[in-house]
């Protein structure tokens, strides 16, 4: 390792000059879980490290007007935890956060770094896709937002530029009745990497949906939006026949690989048993029982 | 000793390393430091396979900073041709495992070392080292290596007047199979495989190594002997052992794997030619890539039953892969197959295989899990098969003192039935169990060991007592030896400090392994603590004047006994020790026994899984062991050894295995993705203690440490039969197993 420079700067404006005028070998530190074990392997060797976590905007969560969430990228879970609201809102996300890695790690992983690390298997992505959060980033001409589900472009890749910074994630409020969840196949019960993540976010009105959407991850080289399912979601009465389609929708999305977390029938057969459960889940959050 | 008026011997005293362990203070093998050192590093294969034309280390070497580069021209060398035996390895294999000498056998292999004043020139110059290789083709599963045509190892090994992949044999028999089976009314004959596992203790191997300018070598290491270390360093340097002192660091787990050394010679040869202290220490990566894990293998065992549930006949073929050097644990499978069973006819084989994986090294009662799967999983089915329960089959079988083993001894009393018993009326077996679950026992079986052990007792000046053994504490044998020094001495135990000696400070030691440190150094400090009873009470007969022999000792007091009771104060042992010098000096007392008499150990386990059908998912709600415990010392370290037997098993059999690449390399070289359990994959794991104590033992102590990891696997697979229906042949039964296997049952009905 050569030397690296560290900085801690507490404003976005700083934060950004600085990681622009790197030129792409800077590092955004937010919890470091993936950053810091990336560089002990030799993986990456970033010439100047970017701690974001001084910088308030990027640091906290607001609820800027009732059910209308606003969390900052390098929020812990179990800072996210903390929020009373939260949590009784977006349930599923925070327990996506909350199922990485172990406590130490919990106190440390962040929206903002699941989601730039670009792994199709980070257990929040799915979540925050079928949430139709969207992505503040913001670089040296400014802001913009982005649907979370168009900042995965590839293993490792988004679509943020190499000078910008993400720097939070807005929920959109819902009406009552609404609810999700994110379940994950994993051989053991925690410390591993999903092998099928899938998120599902519902409102029902009545016994009708009204709408949905679900992602799912680690079956494709990103993160994806099943469109179909939700398709098939939205006016049904989530009877046994619709969930069936859905998941086969969620099953023919699938385009993972065979590797040594899991084999290509392997996950697609969890997808649809995923999506089954997950829906279950959230249903019985939207109804509040 | 046996009774229940004992004051500390099956008490649950305080760990004497307890509070260094859990303040961070404890020193384990990377954290000895010296001045002036520098660091080692070893360059490894990239390939499966090949044979190595030459070695340029001319550019490494004249990096600034490196201070010496090593090949296995530096390495004493021993020809293949003639085995050079030390323990339970073959020297000719161990200069070639620590260093590649004619071949690159795996991916990983280590085929040169340098010592760098830092570790990142270390890694620089192992990159300007050039190996011409000639890439060869390379097997890795055993079904490969024992093909006519497979890629051969080694043109030195033969069988069957061939060059081959098959590198020995052994065979055990007892009375005729053939008939044997002629008598039976059900006959099963199964074949299974199984899947190589890491020991995968949480310390990787580590070393610092200081050769002085005159010669005389010093090692600090994390292993499973300091002896071992001296020796086989001594062995692969030519340094005599009068010049080495090995000292044994604390050892964050070993279960076997540290038996044997990887780092130590290489650190001693590369000190010895840099003039500088080496510290060595593996990644995970390497430990996953080239220490040993133990073999994979595939058998076929064929079991005959009569109706009335006595077992006639059993036959038993075992493979075993021994990783790319000679030495798979066949005795181990092939020993312990059927021995907790009074059976008159068996017949059991074991064929050693190498291919181009990481050597094998020893793994908890090695062998014995892969012997036991296959028969525990057959009895399952023949039990079945005659409609009787599977426990009552084995109650029915089960040897008793007096059977003669296939594997040779005739037992003497032991304690196999009484586990069995205990596992048919413990409350365990009428837990109602739902949809989707399933129960499942099996038994097992190990050897266990004795040997040599070295202890001293002294009695220090104030009149408190300081004991020093040879064998790293993995288990907590420096609390149970406390025990035993303060029940013989009758003092209380927190008077009594054990110590682990080096090799420069107590006398020749065996390993800690065999589940034999606690049986055999027991013996060696009850001799000691004997000898300085008898020296006590001499002290005391001189003072009063009266004859040794009219001295009792009793609760730590010497009194005046027989027709001169109560003429004198009893003394104390601080008494006696304040007045050493007037009545002959020092007090202490050693021994060095070659120790005998540990007799086998046996387990019954039960276990309890629920199946999610829609995942594939296999969880463990339940565990029971019941095990032979012949004397708890310290309850609370046997339990422990009994869960973490259990607990290793249940990752054996659910989730762990290598996964290599197109290329012969492994795959998930971490455990991220060799996946070990973690906590919360485990129920509480139950323990049962049976003491059945051992005669031969002077506190009835038998090895507890190897037989926990011999029945699960099979437990959890007749478990997972009971609750799907599905039996299982493979392991691991990890979920995409599970699932297809699920999948393909459905399609059959
Ligand atoms: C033991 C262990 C277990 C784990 N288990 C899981 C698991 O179960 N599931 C799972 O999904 N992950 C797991 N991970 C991975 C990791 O913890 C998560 O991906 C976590 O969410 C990363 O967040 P972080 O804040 O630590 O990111 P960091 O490591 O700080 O950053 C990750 C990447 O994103 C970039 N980045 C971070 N923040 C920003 C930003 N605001 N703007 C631009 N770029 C940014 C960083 O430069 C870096 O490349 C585990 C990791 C460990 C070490």
């Amino acid at each position: 390792m050569s030397d690296i420079q560290y900085l801690a700067p507490t404003t976005l404006d700083e934060a950004v000059s600085a990681y622009s005028g790197a030129k792409g070998s800077a590092r955004i530190l937010a919890g470091g879980t993936d950053l810091l074990v990336q560089m002990r392997a030799g993986m990456i060797n970033p010439s100047l490290i970017v701690d974001i976590k001084k910088i308030e905007e990027i640091n906290t969560v607001r609820e800027t007007e009732k059910g209308v969430f606003v969390v900052g990228a390098s929020v812990s879970g179990m800072e996210l935890a903390k929020n009373p609201n939260f949590g009784k809102t977006w349930p599923g996300v925070l327990e996506a956060l909350n199922l990485i890695g172990s406590t130490q790690i919990q106190g440390r992983a962040s929206l903002g770094g699941n989601l730039c690390n670009g792994s199709p298997a980070g257990d929040s992505v799915p979540a925050l896709v079928a949430a139709k959060a969207t992505l503040t980033v913001q670089g040296p001409n400014g802001r913009r937002e982005i649907p979370v589900k168009e900042v995965p472009v590839g293993p490792g890749k988004t679509s943020l530029a190499d000078n910008e910074i993400a720097v939070s994630f807005s929920f959109p409020s819902r009406p009552p009745g609404s609810g999700d969840a994110y379940l994950r196949m994993i051989p053991r019960t925690e410390m591993d990497i999903a092998v099928v993540g899938c998120g599902v976010n519902l409102t029902l009105e009545g016994d009708i949906c009204t709408s949905a959407c679900v992602g799912l991850g680690a079956v494709a080289p990103i993160v994806l939006e099943v469109e179909g399912a939700a398709e098939l979601l939205i006016g049904s009465q989530l009877d046994e026949d619709t969930i069936e389609k859905t998941a086969e929708a969620c099953r023919a999305c699938c385009d993972p690989i065979d590797d040594k977390r899991g084999t290509i029938s392997y996950r697609t057969k969890v997808s649809g048993v995923l999506l089954k459960r997950a829906v279950a889940i959230a249903a019985k959050r939207a109804k509040g029982v | 000793m046996n009774d229940a008026n004992n004051k500390w011997i099956g008490k649950r005293t305080i760990r004497p390393d307890g509070a260094d362990k859990v303040t961070g203070q404890a020193t384990f093998g990377a954290d000895t430091t010296m001045p002036g050192m520098i660091w080692g590093k070893v360059l490894r294969s990239p390939h499966a396979h090949a044979n190595i034309r030459s070695i340029d280390t001319s550019k490494a070497e004249s990096l600034p900073g490196v201070k010496a580069v090593i090949t296995s021209a530096d390495v004493t060398n021993y020809s293949p041709e003639k085995s050079v035996i030390l323990g339970i390895q073959d020297m000719r294999w161990m200069t070639r495992n620590v260093m590649a000498r004619e071949k690159a056998l795996f991916h990983g292999h280590p085929v040169a070392a340098v010592a760098a004043t830092s570790q990142k020139i270390a890694d620089q110059a192992c990159k300007l080292i050039e190996v011409d290789y000639e890439v060869l083709p390379w097997v890795v599963e055993i079904d490969d290596a024992i093909k006519s045509d497979a890629p051969i190892l080694h043109e030195f090994i033969e069988f069957e007047g061939k060059p081959s992949n098959i590198a020995g044999t052994l065979e055990h028999k007892k009375g005729d199979v053939q008939t044997g089976f002629e008598e039976a009314d059900v006959i099963v004959e199964r074949s299974f495989t199984t899947r190589p596992v890491h020991q995968g203790y949480i310390e990787p191997h580590a070393c610092l190594v200081s050769v002085s300018a005159d010669g005389r070598a010093t090692i600090w290491s994390s292993s499973q002997g300091q002896f071992m270390v001296r020796a086989m360093t001594s062995m692969l340097t030519d340094i005599p052992q009068s010049s080495i002192r090995a000292i044994p660091a604390e050892i964050g787990g070993g279960f076997g794997g540290k038996t044997i050394v990887y780092l130590e010679p290489l650190a001693t040869i590369l000190s010895k030619k840099s003039g500088r202290p080496v510290k060595m220490v593996m990644s995970r990566e390497e430990v996953m890539r080239a220490s040993g894990p133990t073999s994979g293998s595939k058998s076929t065992v064929k079991m005959g039953i009569k109706k009335d549930g006595s077992i006639v006949a059993a036959q038993g073929t075992y493979y075993l892969q021994a990783g790319a050097l000679p030495g798979s644990p066949i005795r181990g499978a092939v020993g312990c197959a059927f021995a907790p069973y009074d059976i008159p006819n068996v017949h059991a084989l074991g064929y050693d295989v190498v291919s181009n994986r990481s050597k094998v090294a020893a793994y908890r009662a090695p062998g014995a899990p892969i012997g036991a799967f296959a028969v525990e999983c057959v009895i399952d089915e023949i039990s079945e098969a005659i409609g009787m329960d599977p426990l009552e089959v084995r109650l029915k079988n089960a040897a008793k003192e007096g059977t003669q083993a296939a594997h040779g001894p005739v037992y003497p009393r032991i304690g196999y039935y009484e586990t069995v018993e205990a596992a048919l009326s413990h409350p365990h077996r009428e837990i109602p169990l739902g949809k989707f679950q399933g129960r499942g026992v099996a038994s097992g079986f190990w050897f266990n060991a004795g040997g040599e052990s070295s202890s001293q007792v002294n009695i220090t000046e104030d009149g408190n007592v300081v004991v020093t053994t040879g064998h790293p504490d993995i288990g907590g044998s420096r609390a149970s030896i406390a025990n035993i020094t303060a029940e013989l001495l009758g003092i209380d135990y927190k008077r009594v400090s054990v110590l682990i000696g080096d090799t420069a400070t107590i006398g020749y030691s065996n390993l800690t392994g065999g589940s034999r440190v606690l049986f055999a150094s027991g013996m060696a400090v009850t001799d000691s603590t004997e000898k300085v009873i008898v020296s006590l009470k001499e002290r005391a007969a001189k003072i009063w004047d009266i004859d040794p022999e009219a001295v009792d000792w009793e609760d730590g007091y010497a009194r005046p006994a027989g027709a001169n009771a109560g003429m004198f104060d009893p003394l104390s042992l601080e008494e006696l020790a304040e007045r050493a010098t007037e009545t002959g000096g020092p007090i202490g007392a050693g021994s060095q026994l070659n120790t005998a008499g540990a007799e086998g150990g046996f387990a019954t386990h039960m276990c309890d899984v629920e199946v999610d059908i829609d995942l594939g998912i296999v969880r463990i709600i339940r565990y029971t062991s019941f095990q032979d415990v012949g004397r708890a010392v310290h309850p609370s370290y046997v339990e422990g050894q009994l869960q973490g037997g259990a607990a290793q098993g249940i990752g054996w059999a659910l989730n762990e295995e290598y996964i290599y690449d197109s290329e012969g390399r492994v795959d998930n070289p971490g455990f991220l993705d060799y996946r070990m359990p973690v906590c919360s994959d485990l129920p509480m794991l139950d323990t049962v203690m049976i003491e059945v104590p051992n005669p031969k033992h002077p506190q009835g102590v038998r090895g507890v440490g190897e037989v926990p990891l011999v029945p699960p696997l099979a437990a959890i697979r007749n478990a997972i039969y009971d609750a799907l229906g599905i039996r299982f042949y493979g392991l691991p039964m990890s979920p995409p197993v599970v699932l297809e296997a699920l999948e393909q049952g459905e399609a059959a009905e």
